[in-house]
């Protein structure tokens, strides 16, 4: 039962597309970061509200761009498998 | 960087799998270069002739548009209106001179995002759409930089010592490529949601459930990529012009 190059490769960049994923943790950590403080906000000056939403929407947006990039680099492992073209 | 291509034509296959590639309908040898008509130009132009329908529509009605606004008339004056809170509000005085702009990208944006909605696959999925969008900012930023601030706007690289240039000159290309790649991950992900879920569950779990699921991926990460793109936009160009 030998496995060949390519079945190892491929089982190797699905390995590494799931870890790639790990990056998700960072911009779920920020963004409910960046909520609270938003929900606080609201809290002490509730005419602000509309404000506070958009800037915090932003951050959050700004902030989830690591997260992004594991993604993409996942998609790429997965579907695009640049490292068969290596054999 | 053709990401997501699949080179098996779209109706090849019926087998119950996720699908949320790009799938082609017809190719075309033109001088040695194979192309494709893929499923990402269907979308588009599905949504220009959308869009294009409905601006006739709404220059035709407002040429002889009555005192109070009635029908279709009522959307247009409230798109526009938001549309110019919004730039104005982030722009101020110079906003006059990109809310046209600003106001286009957000429209197109905005429908391509929610387009999986209607069952296409949404355009701003595939990397050749969200890159030229990022670059355009990128050239927006940097022409208005030169015609604001002459020379000024390259020295700012040796800023505030020249050690940093590099890492200045990192920053201002990695502004086109966070774009672009921001509005394609987050469309992507959704993409890729709405097909799993439609490929790999149950025929039990497609009732209901998948409706949940298209009001977040499709109409409120739509939107929200759609605002954080423009304003973005109106952020980095306005650093630049701002006195």
């Amino acid at each position: 039962m030998g496995i060949t190059n390519e079945g190892l490769i491929l089982a190797c960049s699905a390995i590494g597309a799931g870890l790639a994923l790990i990056a998700g943790i960072g911009p779920g950590i920020g963004q409910g970061i960046a909520a609270g403080y938003a929900a606080s906000a609201v809290g002490r000056n509730p005419g602000a509200k509309s404000d506070i939403t958009s800037t915090m929407l932003l951050g959050q947006a700004v902030a989830e761009t690591t997260g992004l990039y594991g993604f993409a680099t996942a998609i790429i492992l997965l579907f695009v498998a640049p490292l068969l073209g290596k054999l | 960087m053709n990401m997501l291509w699949m080179a098996t034509p779209m109706l090849a296959e019926a087998e119950k799998e996720a699908d949320f590639f790009i799938h082609y309908f017809a190719e075309y040898h033109i001088g040695g270069q194979t192309l494709y008509l893929t499923s990402t130009h269907i979308s588009l132009i599905l949504i220009s002739i959308v869009l294009i329908v409905f601006s006739i529509v709404v220059n035709r009605k407002i040429k002889h548009a009555g005192e109070v606004p009635s029908g279709i008339q009522n959307v247009a004056e409230l798109v526009v209106e938001m549309l110019d809170n919004v730039v104005h509000s982030s722009m101020g005085e110079n906003g006059k001179r990109f809310v046209n702009y600003i106001s286009t990208i957000f429209i197109f944006i905005l429908i391509s995002n929610i387009s999986g909605l209607f069952g296409l696959r949404a355009p701003t999925a595939d990397y050749g759409v969200t890159l030229p969008l990022g670059l355009i900012t990128f050239g927006l930023i940097h022409y208005n930089g030169v015609k604001k601030n002459k020379v000024k706007h390259f020295t700012n690289l040796f800023q505030p010592i020249p050690l940093l240039f590099p890492i200045n000159l990192i920053g201002e290309i990695a502004v086109p490529l966070s774009l672009s790649l921001r509005l394609f991950g987050n469309v992507l992900s959704g993409t890729v949601m709405m097909g799993l879920l439609y490929g790999l569950t149950p025929f039990w779990a497609q009732i209901g459930i998948p409706a949940a699921a298209h009001v977040y991926f499709d109409i409120f990460s739509g939107a929200i990529q759609t605002y954080v793109f423009c304003m973005l936009t109106m952020v980095y160009v306005n650093d630049k012009i701002a006195d």
